[in-house]
């Protein structure tokens, strides 16, 4: 009986982020393969890519993956190659296009933003230094100190 | 009447009965808060004081009723009583004791309760120290905070009720999530809530602040703490679940962008920059209307974190749609404290004259870039999280936010936020001029970009990622001693020395803050610039090298936990042929719930962790192994757990503890 529950075990233990069967023998291909599968997601998981998801799917892209990048492939069109078969969803940094320019320019906008708002304020609060004192002033407030 | 009674009293009645009576209590609490919110309200408005009086009682009652609620739920999982639905489902008899608990809110409607708990006990904890308050901004603070429980209360008794029992008790339990039976995870969520519920507290005094019309310094100083202690208890929270992660989910990722994760980051990013600003409004009476709009934004994310969290919209459109009641009645929660108060604040928030006079150059200035900074930070973090919501609903694209926009989109206002905290922190408040700390700032500045430059040479070829991580920390460590050192007079190092230990502890906090802050940047560039990974397939027995270390694989075994099976492998790992450790990674699997999960094996060290997973056997005979050298790791929680300290020391400063604001004169009404 515990051999059995110990068989299932195995047969429910998923497959394993990046396998060793999987590896490139050229490490700077495989460096290239590892960078470019941080930046496309798993398509049935929760916001893992598929450098780190253990689905099935994932293995099967990361093959691929490497597949196209030893067939030659630049990295740009490794990417456009996923989009076209999956669509803009596997992207995990999306485009700035079209819509999307919302995403990538409304922080950079509202800094902008947020300094002008600083600034005016800042100028705004912003009254002449007192002159330093006088001679005479400071031994003035030397004497009400010193008293 | 009287059978009835001696019925009730009979102990062991009562005791079946326990589950209804802690259902009655939660119901009876929601008519407290109800009472709670009205009468002092109306009777700081009209300035009847014994109207206003019902706000402390009332709150201690809650907090009365709430405990013993909760108190029922918890002895409902700890004695496994499986006809309460909630127990069935999130419980097992052969569960360890701990998690047992922890299981009270490792689900839903238990957090939920949770949640409340805690806010009965601000809001009564503003009803007992709250003495040198002005009683009208106390009634209103404490009406405030009994609408939100209220708003909670609903969503508990009407969509997510605990006590909910079953028909037929089944045997045993279904059993919590394996990946949450784990001591890091069991003491996230509390730590989280703590933190997203000491906002409200912060929420209650500006709403009551508006509704008063009045904000002045003594306000400032009332807030801070709540704030303080909000932002702390956050930033313990993040970082057990950052820690967790790190070691649970098998390949030493810290932080994933996950909307979740940054559900507790916004607050974080709010309440960090509200700390900030009240100081300014307690100090120099400017920045009030900001403020009072930050602590409604930082609940407002608060509630916001609930809703994507409890909706389950953001992981799916469609889990939304499945289940719509819960997330409706939370979008309801969030729409009219966060609407109600945003106008409350269009109207009154003319009436906040600023009275401070402050230079181009001061403390003030470089505070108020810190709020800008922090603020367009947290907003990165908030339209990166929504946005493929957003373009699914709007636009019909499907697309994903994933941590590579983040990395890129928020960093920059990180690195420019570790580039001004030393500057800011050392100039004087109204006027400031560096000229004193020129020369050390300098120096300070050369010897962090040349330990970068070394670094970046020796490095040869990597990214420029980890010198520039290297360069600020120690930019921001080396500027919080500076801040401590400048501090401290004129005379022989004794003296200053000695000076430095008498500095307030407010000071000392803020100096502990900062460095932690400074740690935290050190730990995560050097394990994301220089981690070292390996993956192949061992055979027991066999060493390989992986950087320095060589790694063997002694041995695979089996093993049986209380509630799992588990795989363990023996890797001994030498250096030099001494041996460093035997790490012992585990691959689990849990029966009742169906579930595998990894358990790292993990050599920790100050400069550096080990970490090793033990993966699937091989067709052709050996175990996948994968081991990483992760550089800095537990400087990345180590940092934040001086962060929580720092604001800890800041709290327990004299000047705080001592009848904050007391020796102030009490605005007349």
């Amino acid at each position: 009986m515990k051999r059995l529950i110990l068989i299932l075990m195995f047969l429910a233990a998923p497959l394993w982020a990046v396998q060793p069967d999987e590896v490139l023998d050229d490490p700077a291909l495989e460096q290239r393969a590892r960078e470019i599968s941080t930046l496309l997601r798993c398509p049935v998981c929760q916001n893992e890519s598929i450098d780190e998801s253990n689905a099935i799917v994932a293995k099967e892209l990361r093959l691929v993956l490497r597949e196209r990048l030893v067939a030659g492939d630049t990295d740009a069109e490794v990417l456009d190659y996923m989009v076209a078969r999956f669509g803009e969803f596997v992207l995990m940094r999306p485009n700035a296009d079209g819509a999307n320019l919302v995403l990538w320019l409304a922080a950079p906008t509202l800094l902008l933003l947020g300094l002008a708002i600083g600034w005016t304020t800042i100028r705004r609060r912003n009254v002449a230094a007192p002159a330093p004192l006088s001679d005479e002033e400071k031994a003035a407030l030397d004497k009400i100190i010193g008293s | 009447m009287g059978a009835l009674l001696s019925s009730l009293t009979s102990s062991r009645y009562m005791l079946r009965m326990l589950i209804e009576i802690g259902h009655f209590a939660l119901i009876l609490a929601f008519g407290v808060g109800l009472v709670q919110m009205v009468l002092p309200l109306v009777g700081a408005h009209k300035g009847w004081r014994a109207w206003m009086a019902v706000a402390e009682p009332a709150a201690s009652l809650q907090v009365v009723l709430v405990g013993f609620s909760f108190a029922v739920l918890t002895w409902a999982f700890v004695v496994s009583d499986f006809s309460v639905e909630l127990v069935y489902l999130n419980s097992h008899t052969d569960k360890p004791m701990l998690y047992k608990i922890s299981g009270v809110w490792g689900n839903h409607e238990g957090s939920l309760l949770l949640w409340v708990l805690i806010l009965t006990i601000f809001g009564a904890c503003a009803a007992w120290f709250g003495d040198n308050l002005p009683q009208s901004l106390r009634a209103r603070v404490l009406a405030v905070q009994a609408a939100v429980s209220v708003a909670f209360y609903a969503f508990i008794l009407f969509t997510s009720n605990p006590f909910n029992r079953l028909e037929f008790a089944p045997l045993n339990g279904r059993d919590l999530n394996p990946l949450l039976q784990d001591p890091g995870l069991a003491f996230h969520p509390p730590f989280l809530y703590l933190g997203y519920v000491g906002l409200s507290m912060t929420f209650s005094f500006a709403v009551a602040a508006l509704i008063e019309g009045r904000v002045d310094a003594a306000w400032g100083r009332w807030v801070r703490p709540w704030t303080l202690a909000a932002w702390m208890f956050l930033t313990v929270g993040i970082a057990l679940g950052s820690w967790w992660a790190y070691y649970e989910l098998g390949w030493g990722g810290f932080w994933f962008w996950d909307p979740v994760e940054n559900a507790s980051f916004m607050p974080w990013l709010i309440s960090a920059a509200l700390l900030h600003s009240a100081i300014v409004v307690e100090k120099r009476e400017t920045l009030k209307s900001w403020t009072i709009l930050l602590a409604i934004l930082a609940f407002g994310f608060s509630l916001l974190g609930t809703f994507i969290v409890r909706s389950g919209v953001l992981t799916s459109v469609h889990a939304f749609a499945n289940d719509p009641e819960r997330g409706v009645f939370i979008l309801l929660i969030l729409g009219i404290f966060l609407g109600g108060s945003l106008v409350l604040f269009a109207v009154r928030a003319s009436a906040m004259q600023a009275q401070g006079v402050f230079g181009t150059v001061s403390r003030e200035s470089a505070l108020i870039l810190n709020n800008i900074l922090l603020a367009v930070s947290c907003f990165v973090v908030f339209i990166g999280t929504i946005w493929p919501l957003v373009a699914e609903l709007v636009f019909d694209r499907t697309l994903s936010v994933g941590p590579p926009f983040f990395d890129a989109a928020f960093t920059p206002f990180m690195v420019a936020l570790a580039v001004i905290m030393p500057l800011g922190s050392l100039l004087a408040w109204k006027r400031g001029r560096l000229n004193k700390a020129k020369g050390l700032l300098g120096a300070l500045a050369f010897l962090a970009v040349a330990v970068a430059a070394l670094a970046f040479a020796i490095q040869s070829g990597r990214s420029a990622l980890g010198p520039v991580g290297l360069a600020l920390g120690i930019w921001v460590i080396g500027g919080a001693g500076l801040d401590l050192w400048l501090n401290s007079g004129r005379g022989s190092v004794l003296d200053r020395l000695g000076r430095i230990s008498r500095l307030p502890r407010a000071h000392w906090g803020k100096a502990v803050a900062h460095a932690g802050m400074g740690i935290t940047i050190l730990g995560v560039s050097g394990i994301l610039a220089w981690q070292v990974e390996d993956i192949r397939v061992a055979n027991p027995g066999e060493t390989y090298d992986v950087g320095s270390y060589q790694i063997t694989l002694q041995e695979v075994r089996r093993d049986q936990g209380p509630n799992y099976q588990t795989t363990i492998a023996d890797i001994l790992v030498q250096r030099n042929g001494r041996e460093i450790a035997v790490l012992t990674p585990e691959k689990r699997f849990y029966p009742v719930a169906q579930m595998p999960t990894t358990e790292a094996g993990i050599a920790n060290g100050v400069l550096r962790d080990i970490y090793a997973v033990i993966g699937d056997p091989q067709a052709q005979g050996g175990h996948a192994v994968r081991v990483y050298i992760k550089p800095l790791a537990n400087w990345i929680w180590g940092g934040s757990i001086l962060m929580a300290l720092g604001g800890l020391l800041s709290l327990t400063d004299r000047r705080l503890r001592v009848a904050a604001g007391a020796a102030r004169p009490v605005p007349a009404e």
